[in-house]
């Protein structure tokens, strides 16, 4: 089983992991940080692989995997 | 559980500048990634250029020198040769290594310089408001060419890694892009050669990388990746064109 965790305040909602992600398990929340950015998240973790790909694209790096 | 990936230590804690969608920050991450990788960090120096990429001293858990516009490459030389067993490497966009620091560039790959240089190309100046660049895609919209470049007035977008392909000097020429995970992983070895060709004193190494600026091509970062692999990637073709794997 793999578990992504977001940083949630470093998260500027460009999409690139939503992109990135091969099961399109990842979007763009509704929810604002408080840099005023929609951040990114997970709904359906029992189904991600951990392969990392999201976290390879994303420029900021918000995203850690455990697996 | 254990941890499969994480913040290279290399890469200084800290929130980035860059635009969302900017491929800068996946770019930086990989050259922090190698700095790791290879165990350089405690004897790296870089050269950061003017641009988006100026900020390279706060980003880089490494020692940073930050050069005159376009002259990184000049800057670089002069630290090798001072302390020839450290690594060196320049950071510099299209608007610097292939605007105003075009002879730096030229002449430090003609000499064979012992430094890596990290060429991003998004075809446009990025930190001053989305100018025309010399790499600016014929018929691309910027601030100073509202109707599109127009070949036969401005010339035409300049491949740099094709000119410097062709100088004796040059060891390990090679493009790569990181719109999206394939091309990431493609791009990932080609930083590795380059990294080890200074390492193993082989010579110059400079690695293209194609990148996105959302902001400045007035896209959102989606249709900004698609650019890359539509328009630029046909005319700015991916791979290595000088001294491949050993």
């Amino acid at each position: 089983m793999a578990m992504i965790k977001f940083r949630r305040e470093r998260c500027k909602g460009c999409g690139l992991c939503v992109l990135a992600c091969p099961k399109n398990l990842l979007m763009v929340s509704s929810k604002i940080n408080r840099s005023g950015y929609p951040v990114a998240k997970i709904d359906d973790m029992k189904s991600c692989t951990g392969c990392a790909l999201c976290a390879e694209m994303c420029p900021d790096v918000v995203i850690t995997v455990f697996k | 559980m254990k941890q499969t990936f994480k913040r290279p230590k290399a890469l200084v804690d800290i929130p980035s500048h860059f635009c969302p969608g900017c491929h800068h920050g996946i770019i930086h991450r990989l050259v922090a990634e190698c700095i790791d990788l290879y165990g350089v960090r405690e004897k790296t120096i870089g050269v950061a250029s003017v641009g988006c990429s100026v900020f390279l001293y706060d980003y880089f858990n490494a020692d940073v020198v930050e050069a005159p516009h376009g002259r990184a490459p000049a800057v670089a030389t002069g630290v090798k040769r001072a302390r020839p067993d450290n690594f060196v490497f320049t950071y510099q966009g299209d608007g610097d290594l292939a605007a105003i620091g075009t002879a730096e560039i030229i002449h430090a790959a003609n000499r064979g310089e012992q430094i890596t240089v990290i060429f991003v190309n998004n075809t446009v100046f990025g930190m001053t408001g989305g100018q025309m660049a010399p790499t600016t895609m014929s018929g691309q919209e910027t601030t100073t060419t509202p109707f599109g470049r127009d070949l036969k007035t401005n010339g035409f977008p300049i491949k740099m890694s094709e000119l410097l392909t062709e100088l004796p000097g040059s060891t390990f020429v090679a493009r790569a892009a990181v719109n999206n995970s394939k091309n990431l992983m493609k791009a990932k070895k080609l930083l590795k050669r380059a990294f080890e060709v200074q390492i193993n004193g082989e010579g110059f190494s400079f690695v293209e990388f194609l990148s996105a600026c959302p902001t400045n091509w007035k896209m959102t970062p989606k249709q900004a990746t698609e650019r890359v692999q539509e328009e630029m990637i046909p005319y700015f073709p991916l791979g290595v064109f000088k001294g491949g794997q050993e």
